[in-house]
């Protein structure tokens, strides 16, 4: 599968699956109206909050604003495009995951865009927002390597959550019911992702920076680009470690999920 | 690819796991063993059936060969490649019919779905308008191209799932009891389109049924299936020879009259005006049956029983 054509592909199945939703376009319609209500009353609520953060172990407002991005953009990027995984379990509970089975392509490229959902965009939009004012307003001079490896973030950062999904609907070809307990480690970490590593305690930073290594998301790029305080005493050079980690974590979740596969029973007749 | 045959079994086994409830958190695990041992060869060109009553195990074995479910034990070669290790490379050279399960976009109009299978399996796009125009005359589709599937009827949506499976001109085609539920015309026409694809196309069939009939009809070689193990792989005609020929003619009389005395044939149940005759279908017909039959007294009703295959295993494990 060459990528260009892939991506053409991928474009074909989500074209067929809005198609399928416009079947039912009143409930299409109103869901995606509601969603666009929740999205500004979201971003709206955002800068509220932020106007009143005090400093976080000496990080700014401005500062928290770039890090809250930093977790959020990645993660509604991943949201977009994988957490339809989530919906693995259903298929394996109906056996309908049979079909994706018979079908040259891989498995996770199909879930992705048959399970597409439109109005999870709404998660990444006022994201967006915050974004592109914590960039304009956060006292850094920009230049080269500073963008380089904010995008490097941006991209590395919607591979670990996505592959933290992976991971989690994994568990779905074992025990259907356990998708629940799963989900905790996807939108748990996300949540506590928001806030500067340094707030936490011991036992939550060990689990944001090396178990579910949420930290190299968006703590570890942040407090490099910003220059920011550095109460934890992180060595300097560490973003460097970010693709690695991003490596690692993706691989780990692939395993899971071809050894997944490998396991998965159907349904009888 | 051609002299090796198209999927080689050789003592495959799958167990399944299942796990039940028992009590809040204690669940037990049971075992329960679908196929068991099952050995067989299907050569390049061949259209065989594979037949067995409910719970046989033939789904299993159909979701081995495709790649769907990882064996338990035994070394299987579908096409010369691994189902589960080689499988997106295997889905671009097999066809897969599930007759109890749709392959096709559920809420789109029909054609859309072949539009897509297209891009899937990018297929050359000449061959691919081919291949549409050839199904769509020769399976009638064109009255229902543009309904959603959802919409279609057994009948259609079969033909449907028919065409989905043989557009990309694979070589080998595996259906999971592609006539389940169908109607009279819609089974001859699943039936004799099989019989073209694999005469002139070439395409080896290995197809899942309960339905004697269409062994009977389509194939040259059947294997029967029981708890797992396979329990006769013979010709058709032989196994007609052997086992196919009882027939039960089932006759309502306007009145209730003695059992009638034939030649060929023998009552085996007698009830009011109802008399089942059993009858070998290699000595006498079933038109000579009723010939004679309406000389003795006046026929209201007649109907002919064909053997079920649950019958026809319980008559193997017998012999
Ligand atoms: N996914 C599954 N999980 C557990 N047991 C199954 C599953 N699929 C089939 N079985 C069991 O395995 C046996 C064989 O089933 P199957 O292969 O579907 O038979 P057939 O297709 O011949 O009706 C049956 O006892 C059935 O209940
Ligand atoms: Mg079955």
């Amino acid at each position: 599968m060459d990528s260009p054509a892939s991506l053409g592909l991928y474009g074909r199945l989500l074209g067929a699956r809005v198609r399928s939703d416009w079947q039912y376009r009143t409930s299409f319609i109103t869901l995606l109206f509601s969603q666009a209500l929740v999205t500004v009353l979201e971003f709206v609520s955002i800068l509220l909050v932020l106007e009143l953060v005090p400093n976080l172990g000496g990080w700014t407002p401005t500062e928290v604003a770039f890090l809250y991005a930093l977790a959020t953009v990645p993660f509604g990027m991943a949201d977009l495009l994988m957490s339809s995984v989530e919906r693995t379990a259903n298929h394996v509970q109906a056996g309908t995951f049979d079909r994706l089975l018979l079908r040259p392509l891989p498995a996770l490229f199909q879930i992705s865009a048959i399970e597409f959902e439109l109005r999870r965009a709404g998660k990444l939009l006022p994201s967006l927002g915050v974004g592109v004012w914590a960039v304009a307003n956060v006292d850094v001079a920009w230049n080269a390597q500073r963008v380089g490896v904010l995008v490097m973030a941006v991209l590395c950062g919607a591979v670990i959550y996505s592959a933290l999904w992976v991971a989690s609907a994994s568990v779905s070809f074992w025990a259907v019911g356990s998708r629940e307990a799963a989900n905790a480690v996807t939108y748990g970490g996300q949540a506590a992702n928001q806030y500067p590593l340094h707030v936490y305690r011991n036992w939550v930073r060990a689990v944001l920076g090396w178990g579910i290594p949420l930290a190299f998301v968006s703590y570890v790029p942040s407090q490099w680009i910003l220059d920011a305080e550095n109460p934890l005493g992180m060595p300097s050079n560490l973003v460097v470690a970010i693709p690695v980690v991003t490596v690692a974590v993706l691989v780990a979740a692939l395993g899971c999920w071809g050894l997944g596969i490998r396991h998965y029973q159907s349904t009888g007749s | 690819m051609s002299d090796q045959p198209a999927i080689t079994l050789s003592d495959i086994g799958k167990t399944y796991v299942v796990r039940t409830k028992a009590g809040a958190l204690r669940r037990h695990r049971n075992e329960v063993k679908a196929v068991d041992g099952v050995s067989f060869a299907v050569e390049a060109g061949e259209m065989v059936g594979y037949l067995g009553p409910n719970g046989a195990g033939k789904s299993t074995t159909i979701k081995m060969i495709t790649g769907i479910l990882t064996p338990t034990s035994g070394r299987l070669r579908v096409l010369g490649l691994k189902p589960v290790a080689q499988r997106r490379m295997l889905a671009k050279h097999i066809g897969v019919v599930f007759g109890q399960r749709s392959q096709l976009w559920w809420d789109l109009p029909l054609i859309d779905s072949f539009d897509l299978l297209h891009h899937v399996y990018a297929t050359e796009p000449g061959r691919h308008k081919h291949n549409v125009a050839e199904f769509i005359d020769r399976l009638d589709l064109g009255e229902f191209l543009t309904t959603p599937v959802r919409q279609l009827s057994l009948g259609q949506r079969m033909r449907g799932e028919l065409t989905a499976a043989l557009l990309h001109d694979p070589e080998l085609v595996v259906l999971d009891e592609p006539t389940i539920g169908l109607d009279v015309v819609s089974k001859h026409a699943v039936r004799t389109f099989l019989q073209d694809v694999n005469a002139q196309r070439g395409t080896t069939v290995l197809l899942t049924t309960h339905d004697l009939d269409d062994v009977e009809q389509l194939c040259k070689r059947m294997l029967i299936i029981d708890h797992g193990r396979v329990l006769l792989d013979q010709s058709v005609a032989d196994f007609k020879k052997e086992h196919g020929t009882r027939r039960t003619l089932v006759v309502e009389f306007e009145h209730v009259v003695d059992p009638v005395q034939l030649a060929h044939a023998t009552v085996a149940r007698c009830e009011g005006p109802q008399q089942w005759l059993s009858f070998d279908r290699s000595v006498t017909t079933a038109a000579a049956l009723i010939s004679e039959l309406a000389e003795l007294h006046a026929i209201r009703d007649l109907s002919i029983d064909e053997p079920e295959i649950e019958d026809l295993v319980r008559g193997l494990y017998k012999s």
